[in-house]
């Protein structure tokens, strides 16, 4: 299955990348005090591998109404019509 | 020249020996200086921290800011800050191993060569609940500035966060002049919890000040956040140099 929709949400925040593809085996989610976005809190996401140390790490600091907006755009990619299909299909995941 | 200084990154014995990592910048001087130990906020020894330590290193003291998620690492602050963050603070920063990584980051201060013998200790969020613990706890110290430390009194459970003691019951061992500031639109500590620290202090006669600013909330000298408050942090800032050109350099 192919959906090719996308939807893209205006954001403001701050992120530390890495630089190729890595393992991600957990997510840090916490709502605190970020390292560079420009907020007093933010909602903070750090997509992590912790067995290969601490710079396994995609860090995002986003603002409370970015998130939010985050969370509508990705239960929206998931309740649309395709995806609900594949995920009938796909019980498993 | 007030404005000279030098800053590098240096490792120390802190707790249990362990050699950690710490900020320090010095003035550039021939005069014996104090020394000052920076505990940083939450974020970790960010740009803003590293700032401040720069900051003191051009009002005539040594200081020196020790990277107190250091065992987390090797690797970026940002990252090393990130672990520990994500596994709790009890868990990255728990307070018998601050207090450690204090006295050695003093000891630090108190063996270079320029030192007047003097070390004090500021903390900033966490780190000021850490620097009033300190207070009581490492007596090597010579005096503590608590900014806007949360959770010295205990704290119920919230959400998934167990309840904590808080710092207070160490409050009867403290034994240095301890300097308070508060903002009063914080909400840990809120102006009620910072009526009661003041009580217990007062009733335990220990030497303390506070400063308390209307306007103001949680972390209002940090200047790269929209917390900052120009005029509140330019008279806490006096009010911190006062405290420590007294306790530490022995000026009127």
């Amino acid at each position: 299955m192919c959906t090719w929709l996308s939807q893209q949400v205006e954001a403001q925040g701050a992120a530390r990348g890495v630089s190729d593809w890595m393992k991600v085996t957990a997510i840090n989610v916490m709502y605190d005090h970020p390292v560079s976005a420009p907020y007093d809190h933010a909602l903070l996401l750090d997509f992590v591998d912790p067995a290969q140390g601490v710079g396994a790490r995609v860090g995002i600091e986003l603002s409370a109404t970015s998130a939010r907006e985050l969370v509508r755009a990705i239960e929206a990619a998931l309740a649309s019509t395709e995806a609900v299909n594949d995920l009938e299909q796909q019980a498993h995941i | 020249m007030k404005d000279a200084l030098l800053a590098e990154f240096v490792g120390f014995p802190g707790h249990n020996s362990d050699v950690i990592e710490g900020y320090l910048a010095r003035p550039v001087t021939d005069a014996p200086v104090p020394g000052m130990v920076l505990l940083h906020h939450a974020p970790g020894l960010d740009p803003w921290c590293k700032e401040v330590v720069r900051r003191f290193a051009t009002e005539g003291y040594a200081c020196v800011a020790p990277h107190l998620y250091h065992r987390r690492g090797p690797g970026h602050w940002a990252d090393v800050a990130a672990a520990g963050r994500a596994a709790g603070l009890a868990e990255s920063m728990p307070n018998q191993q601050v207090m450690g990584d204090i006295a050695g980051a003093a000891a630090y201060l108190r063996a270079q060569p320029g030192s007047n013998g003097k070390v004090g200790v500021i903390g900033f969020c966490s780190g000021g609940r850490q620097a009033f613990l300190a207070a009581c706890d490492v007596p090597e110290l010579d005096a503590a500035v608590d900014c806007w430390g949360g959770s010295i009194l205990p704290q119920p459970p919230v959400d998934g966060r167990p309840a904590s003691n808080g710092v207070i019951g160490r409050a009867p061992d403290m034994a240095m002049p301890l300097l308070g500031l508060f903002g009063n639109d914080d909400s840990n500590p809120d102006v009620a919890q910072v009526d009661e620290i003041d009580r217990v202090l007062t009733e335990l006669g220990k030497d303390h000040t506070f400063f308390r600013y209307d306007g103001a909330g949680h972390a209002f000298f940090v200047t790269d956040k929209p917390v900052y408050r120009l005029e509140q942090a330019l008279e806490g800032w006096q009010r911190v140099f006062q405290f420590l050109d007294r306790t530490l350099k022995g000026a009127d």
